[in-house]
């Protein structure tokens, strides 16, 4: 991770009587798509708008392309698609492209072009002179995704882009994702549908009562496997000698679990048990899922924070 | 300057789109028709010669001082009403996010609207104060002095009222911001009348009383200077109706007014830019 596009250090947000974001120091590299998970009321939406300046943090700071929260010019370079999809609804998609593409201080002649091309982008030609009071959640999400990308941001953040919508809505905000990815920008994507970030993201942070529990590269996620062994008598030697496989070798009750980076191991595992005499009983491995990541590290109570 | 602009255009494109501007203008003709056709058939019954040359003239002047009233209050309502919403119903809605999330201070986003509704409430208070003028005119030739100052001073109310519904409107739901609103308006009506009393009385601590009230909320004592400016020079010492004001606003209450309208303006600005949105 060269330079941050995020940068935040203990950032905190505290409403009336609740805490929505309670310490969030978060890293996001440029270039990367990152996924910020967590359950409903975990403070993932109050985290996006104290990075966009759109709330004041209690206490705590940090910077986005380089420049501390809230400061206005930057906002040129990012692109945003809020929560629920609610834009000015008496204008047109064309329309509320051009006062959004005005308000980026985008010219005349480039904005007409850029829009159209978006409009197009995101499958609205048709309906683009049709006021927004007409258009289903799918079409307002998809005209929200043009709007966000009219300024050719940077970084771009997306709060629950496809939450209620069918899969042809899905699989655009994964296109557009992977686009901006090919494009170097930053995406920042709130979500608590997993498949979707699995997809998606390099990397994620799981988020809960206000603060990040985990942090996981899922390119390290998807190599990785959890091993789980039973032996006749497992020791302090034996742990010291697994670690040699991999990494976090610990004992759980009679079993010994670590984490190998590939499957090559566990036939070398096998062989320098069988060489120091250890009687094997049992030897698996299993990849972890995000889902299963997801309610290991959010633990049993899933209720909101 | 150029996001208050955009902004601008934007309140402007969303008044008439959702026939915000339709409704004030069909409401206001037929509000002139009503009128006018009062002031008819006052002139046939002058014209026939039920009442003397005096009589003719406290009667249209007491017609033309019923109509301005209730223009008054219809375009502080209109200032009211255009405003009540714009703020805090986009911040309910979530709106309001993708505008303050783009590279404009937020005070464009409250200068915008405001400049347009300012805008649209003295065109509705042209096309409304004019018309009943015009139709005293046409029916009696009576039209009033000192017309654009006194359109102004009217101006000047209902900016006040405007501005303080701005300024609601950056804290409260939009039904609380009514509530509060209104009821300003509504202290400042008894400003108003409190000051009349104490002319009546000629009592200075009942003055005084008076005087303060309309210092907290001066938008009445705009329109009782416009009318005062309206009157016929001879007229200024009879009370012609309860709406004819005795007591007379100030220069310095003037002053005061547009720094009133500054400030909350200002506090409008200010509360908005720190609001979590
Ligand atoms: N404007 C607000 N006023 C009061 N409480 C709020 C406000 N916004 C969010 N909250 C509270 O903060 C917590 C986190 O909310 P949010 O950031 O929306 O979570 P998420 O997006 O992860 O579902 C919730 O308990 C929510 O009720
Ligand atoms: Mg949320």
């Amino acid at each position: 991770m060269l330079e941050a596009a995020i940068d935040t250090v203990g950032l905190r947000k505290e409403f009336a009587r609740n805490v929505a974001v309670a310490d969030l120091s978060l890293r996001v590299g440029r270039g990367e798509v990152f996924g910020f998970l967590g359950p409903n009321g975990a403070g993932k939406t109050t985290s996006l708008k104290l990075m966009l300046g759109l709330v004041e943090p209690t206490a705590g700071g940090g910077t986005v392309l380089g420049a501390p929260l809230g400061e206005r010019d930057i906002r040129a370079r990012i692109g945003f698609l809020p929560e629920h999809f609610r834009f000015h609804d008496c204008l047109t998609a064309a329309e509320l492209l051009d006062l959004h593409g005005r308000l980026l201080g985008v010219r005349a002649p480039a904005l007409k072009l850029r829009r159209n091309a978006l409009l197009a982008r995101v499958g609205l030609e048709e309906a683009a002179d049709r006021t927004l009071k007409t258009y289903s959640k799918g079409m307002l999400q998809r005209v929200g995704l043009a709007q966000a990308l009219l300024g050719n941001p940077d970084l771009v953040f997306l709060d629950e882009p496809t939450s209620g919508l069918d899969p042809l809505g899905r699989v655009l905000v994964r296109e557009i994702i992977e686009e901006l990815r090919a494009g170097g920008a930053t995406v920042f994507l709130n979500s608590h549908l997993l498949g979707e970030v699995e997809a998606t993201c390099d990397r994620v942070a799981f988020v809960k009562h206000g603060r990040v529990v985990h942090e996981l590269l899922l390119a390290e996620m998807q190599s990785g496997l959890d091993v789980e062994i039973r032996v006749a008598d497992a020791d302090t030697a034996l742990l010291n000698g697994l670690s040699e496989f991999g990494s976090d070798a610990r004992l759980d009750g009679g079993l010994v679990r670590l984490r190998v980076a590939h499957e090559r191991s566990l036939p070398a595992i096998a062989r320098w048990l069988a060489s120091r005499g250890t009687d094997l009983y049992e030897l698996k491995c299993r990849k972890k899922t995000l889902e299963e990541w997801f309610i290991e590290v959010m633990g049993e109570d899933q209720g909101p924070g | 300057m150029r996001g208050t602009l955009t902004i601008a255009r934007l309140t402007w494109l969303e008044a008439r789109r959702r026939k915000i501007a339709l409704a004030a203008v069909v409401c206001g003709l037929v509000f002139l028709a009503v009128f006018a056709t009062a002031a008819f058939f006052a002139h046939r019954s002058v014209a026939q010669g039920v009442v003397d040359l005096v009589g003719q003239r406290i009667m249209f002047q007491m017609l033309l001082q019923v109509g301005l009233y209730v223009v008054n209050f219809l375009v502080v309502a209109c200032a009211v009403l255009l405003s009540v919403d714009t703020l805090s119903g986009e911040i309910s809605s979530g709106v309001i996010q993708t505008l303050a999330s783009k590279p404009i201070d937020r005070a464009a986003i409250v200068l915008g609207k405001c400049f347009t509704h300012w805008l649209m409430t003295g065109a509705y208070l042209m096309l409304m104060a004019l018309g009943v003028m015009l139709s005293v005119w046409a029916a009696a030739g009576i039209f009033p002095p000192h017309v654009p100052i006194a359109l102004l001073f009217m101006w000047l109310g209902a900016t006040v009222m405007l501005a303080v519904t701005m300024l609601g409107g950056t804290r409260l739901t939009t039904i609380a911001n009514g509530i509060v609103a209104f009821a300003l308006y509504g202290i400042a009506f008894i400003g108003g009348w409190v000051e009349h009393i104490a002319t009546v009385l000629r009592n200075d601590a009942v003055r005084h009383v008076g005087t303060t009230i309309s210092l907290v909320s001066p938008a009445d004592a705009m329109y009782r200077r416009a009318v005062h400016e309206l009157q016929p020079s001879g007229a200024l010492d009879v009370q012609l109706t309860p709406f004819t004001p005795l007591s007379v606003p100030s220069g310095a209450m003037i002053v005061w007014t547009l720094a009133f309208v500054l400030v909350t303006l200002l506090l409008a600005i200010r509360t908005f830019r720190h609001r979590a949105l």
